[in-house]
């Protein structure tokens, strides 16, 4: 796979930024709390998308050692978040986030 | 033949995407979401990145989806029948999205990106795309990959901590 018959690294890109503003639409569109943390997993898939395309644009693997770092805070935030979003269903029995008003002011 | 690869990978993506934040289900959320994750593998493969590609489809698909799987299992609500699913205003929120993607597209737009070096020297100097990822890793990322692995550590004793917590004994 050499240099002359690659895709346009343009394209790519913006096909990362599609997926980003579609994890970004997500956030803040959606009520479900499990939606909102798959919406944040899709933006994450973009940014390591990102570090893969300019890690072979540069012709080094710097941006796929970053990629995997991305990956396991990935990881780590999901079950955290998880975690999280099981323990508010126990207290408030709902999935719901406007229903989570009890810092509103 | 390589361009057809990537727009049908690419519209696969960009289908899974819309179908995260289209479906009412989350179950059908967290599949379409893996519908997303595989076709992206396939993009790392275009973009020379084998060891990625493998790590998405172990990690992502096989692993973070699936304690999405059980987090939708264990919670199992039926409310979502009747009540809407976006917010109030969402249109809104729609068009800010929209407006997002074109401010930063026309900067994509007006980038003057240089013609790709590739991977192949890299390559081809370690043996291979693991060898020279892990050459990269361990000798010059050495102290994150340590911190990281305690972050794994600190995460792992939270969610079982949060797991438990309102449970009444």
């Amino acid at each position: 796979m050499g240099g002359e018959e690659m895709i346009p690294v343009s394209w790519a890109i913006f096909l990362s930024l599609a997926l980003f503003t579609l994890g970004v639409i997500g956030v803040m569109i959606r009520k479900n709390l499990i939606i909102l943390l798959l919406s944040l997993e899709l933006m994450l898939n973009a940014v390591n998308l990102n570090f893969v395309i300019f890690s072979h644009t540069h012709g080094n693997t710097l941006g796929q050692v970053f990629s995997i770092f991305v990956m396991t805070i990935a990881a780590g935030e999901a079950a955290i978040g998880l975690g999280i979003i099981i323990a508010v269903f126990r207290i408030k029995k709902t999935m719901d986030a406007d229903t989570l008003k009890e810092m509103e002011g | 033949m390589l361009e057809v690869f990537f727009l049908i990978l690419a519209f696969l993506a960009l289908l899974g995407g819309v179908g995260v934040i289209a479906f009412r289900q989350p179950i059908h959320c967290a599949i379409s979401l893996l519908l997303t994750l595989l076709s992206l593998a396939g993009i790392y493969l275009i973009f020379s990145a084998e060891f990625i590609a493998a790590a998405q489809i172990v990690i992502y698909a096989g692993g973070i989806l699936i304690i999405f799987l059980f987090a939708i299992m264990f919670v199992s609500v039926r409310e979502a029948e009747k009540k809407k699913k976006y917010i109030p205003g969402w249109l809104l929120f729609l068009f800010f999205g929209v407006l997002l993607f074109l401010n930063l597209g026309i900067f994509i737009r007006s980038t003057i990106f240089e013609k790709g070096k590739g991977l192949g020297d890299t390559i081809l100097n370690f043996g291979g795309n693991t060898e020279a990822i892990s050459h990269t890793l361990y000798n010059y990322y050495l102290i994150p990959f340590e911190v990281v692995s305690l972050f794994l550590l600190v995460a792992m004793v939270g969610a079982i901590l949060m797991g438990g917590w309102g449970v009444k004994k």
